[in-house]
């Protein structure tokens, strides 16, 4: 490290320091903070790595890429996360956008992926979502599901000849998009009336933004609770949900763990309220589905590098 | 120049990016269109429709790649996952090139998803184009470079901004999408004088060219893509076609976008600087013949 007053000349400290500033929350009349959370001041980073000009401070022109990070990632992470935002309100959001993207910066090249670890993170801290915990981290992971089933690879699916060459110790591969999500209340119609609404679209560009405008979303009621089991997939480009009887969600679950299938129907079965003799044929009705939508499949391989 | 080994001797007219709000007027209308430029980073994904859209592009259009993330100025390492993928899409689309941009955005892992400015330094010189080397030789292909847009520069800097461009590509020995709106807003902000930038720039490596609108505010321009081409970097388009020659163009709109024929005409606007410098060249070439 150079001496912190004067000019730092190597490359990686220089966009380390930088890196730090701009990544840092921006205030809530979006400026630059004086101080940073671990109490350096942000006058005196500006003024070590960046030249004023006529016109604007070294700390002005830093508060623009300040800026321009947060409109950035706050634009993205509203578009990804819309039914959250109705489940906790605008304000709460604002607060759980920030707090999660600062503990939790990007580590991927795509802004696809920021939103990988909200799930946990809001279990990890309950108070932002309170009083509506439940429902925003079940919200949050029907999100996350979307964006993996909208673009996750499809394999191709099991044949015929393999579907029926399935037996007890058969260990079975699920399509990478499907992704399964249990719930409380029925999340799932909320959300697609709050996307009919509003439409998406996410894509990264390069240009510069002139401000970050929160969408103003109508807060979503209290959902009645009722469990609901939903399967997020994708089928001809299109993500659909599709609500499964617990049975087949537990099994499909047990599958995606990596249970052979007699383990996955025991599970699957353990607290089940159908009769023991009309398992098999709801069984066979739900593989008969599963193949149709083609959820059983062989892995490819990667190409490589 | 037209064709060069930047551009895999390609000689594309006036091309745009495609974006989503244009999907469904492209694949419906299938207008003439010369190219059409991605944004990498879109289409580097396992499936879905980002993909399906493309292939139905690509069966009609030439399709030329074009990313936001490599970070060739940054310091950590190259990041496996982010070639791996991008070499599959280059093997989906066969760009003839593949540009990035001349900046930093990532550091100790953490991705800030800008395009941050470089500080103009011998030491950035050489680990910049070190890092283009290899990113050219893990996807062999040609790889382009371009100029962005910046709002701030760095005590240590020691040279210009289009001398550190000329000795990162010298260096890399790679391409030049050189982006004439950025050249205008970074001289507004920085005040120089952009017909400098745009004479010192090695037109024999320039494969490809930018076109783009920005937004002035009280005390500097934003490069925000939301806006009709304006008039100065229209000259300096024009100044930069008479050094180059005809040289791929492409037209740049990410925020506000329009209709797709809106988007289209104002692109084709260029037209007319490609026209009279390729007229200038067939005199040229017919002046050199008579005198052999
Ligand atoms: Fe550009």
């Amino acid at each position: 490290m150079s001496d912190q007053n004067s000019h730092p000349t190597q490359l990686r400290e220089i966009q380390q320091r930088m890196a730090a500033c701009i990544m840092q929350p921006i205030t809530r009349d979006e400026r630059m903070r004086q101080r940073r959370a671990d109490g350096t001041p942000s006058l005196r980073e500006a003024e070590a790595i960046i030249r004023p000009n006529d016109r604007l401070s070294s700390f002005e022109r830093l508060e623009i890429y300040n800026r321009q990070y947060w409109f950035r990632l706050y634009t993205s992470f509203q578009e990804d996360f819309p039914g959250l935002q109705a489940v906790v309100g605008t304000r709460r959001f604002e607060r759980i956008m920030r707090d999660y993207l600062t503990e939790c910066p990007s580590t991927s090249f795509t802004l696809r992926n920021l939103g990988s670890r909200l799930p946990q993170w809001l279990i990890a801290h309950p108070d932002h979502s309170a009083p509506h915990t439940r429902l925003a981290i079940e919200m949050a992971q029907l999100e996350w599901a979307h964006i993996e089933s909208f673009d996750n690879p499809a394999w191709p699916p099991l044949t015929p000849e393999q579907m029926a060459a399935i037996g007890e110790d058969s260990v079975l591969t699920l399509q990478p998009h499907l992704r399964l999500v249990e719930a409380h209340a029925a999340i799932d119609d909320a959300l697609i009336s709050l996307r009919e609404d509003e439409g998406d679209s996410d894509s990264a560009s390069n240009n510069a933004s002139t401000g970050f405008s929160a969408r103003r979303t109508r807060r979503m009621r209290t959902l009645p609770g009722k469990p609901v089991f939903i399967a997020v997939h994708r089928f001809d480009d299109s993500v659909y949900y599709r609500r499964l009887d617990p049975e087949d969600f537990h099994l499909l679950k047990a599958i995606r763990g990596g249970a052979t299938l007699s383990r996955a129907i025991d599970t699957a079965f353990a607290a089940s309220a159908i009769p023991e003799q009309d398992r098999p044929a709801h069984l066979q009705s739900a593989f008969a589905l599963f193949a149709t939508l083609g959820w059983f499949c062989n892995q490819t391989a990667e190409d490589p590098l | 120049m037209p064709a060069n080994r930047f551009n895999g001797y390609t000689d594309y007219g006036v091309g745009i990016g495609l974006r989503v709000p244009h999907y469904s007027h492209i694949l419906e209308k299938k207008p003439v269109v010369d190219w059409f430029e991605i944004i990498s980073e879109n289409y580097m994904v396992d499936g879905g429709r980002p993909l399906t859209v493309l292939d139905s592009i690509l069966d009609q259009y030439r399709v030329v790649q074009h990313g936001v993330s490599m970070y060739f100025g940054s310091t950590d390492p190259l990041n496996r996952e982010h070639l791996k993928r991008l070499k599959n899409l280059v093997r989906r689309t066969n760009t003839p090139w593949l540009s990035d941009h001349l900046c930093w955005g990532s550091v100790d892992g953490r991705y800030t998803h800008d395009l941050l400015p470089m500080p103009y330094t011998w030491e950035a010189v050489h680990n910049t184009a070190q890092r283009i080397r290899q990113v050219q030789d893990l996807l062999e292909i040609p790889i382009v470079v371009e100029n962005v847009s910046s709002y701030a520069e760095f005590h240590v800097s020691e040279m210009t901004e289009w001398e550190f461009l000329n000795e990162v590509v010298e260096e890399a020995d790679c391409g030049i999408l050189l982006d004439v709106n950025n050249i205008y807003v970074s001289s507004q902000n920085h005040t120089f004088d952009p017909r400098a930038y745009v004479d010192a720039v090695p037109s024999e490596r320039v494969a490809q060219i930018h076109i783009a609108g920005h937004s002035k505010f009280e005390k500097y321009i934003l490069d925000t893509h939301d806006h009709p081409v304006l008039d100065p970097v229209w000259n300096l388009y024009e100044r930069a076609i008479q050094r180059c020659g005809p040289t791929a163009t492409l037209l740049e709109w990410d925020d506000n976008i329009p209709t797709f024929d809106e988007v289209h005409r104002e692109a084709l606007k260029a037209t007319q600087y490609l026209q009279k410098a390729a007229q200038r060249l067939t005199a040229e070439e017919q002046k050199q013949a008579v005198a052999q």
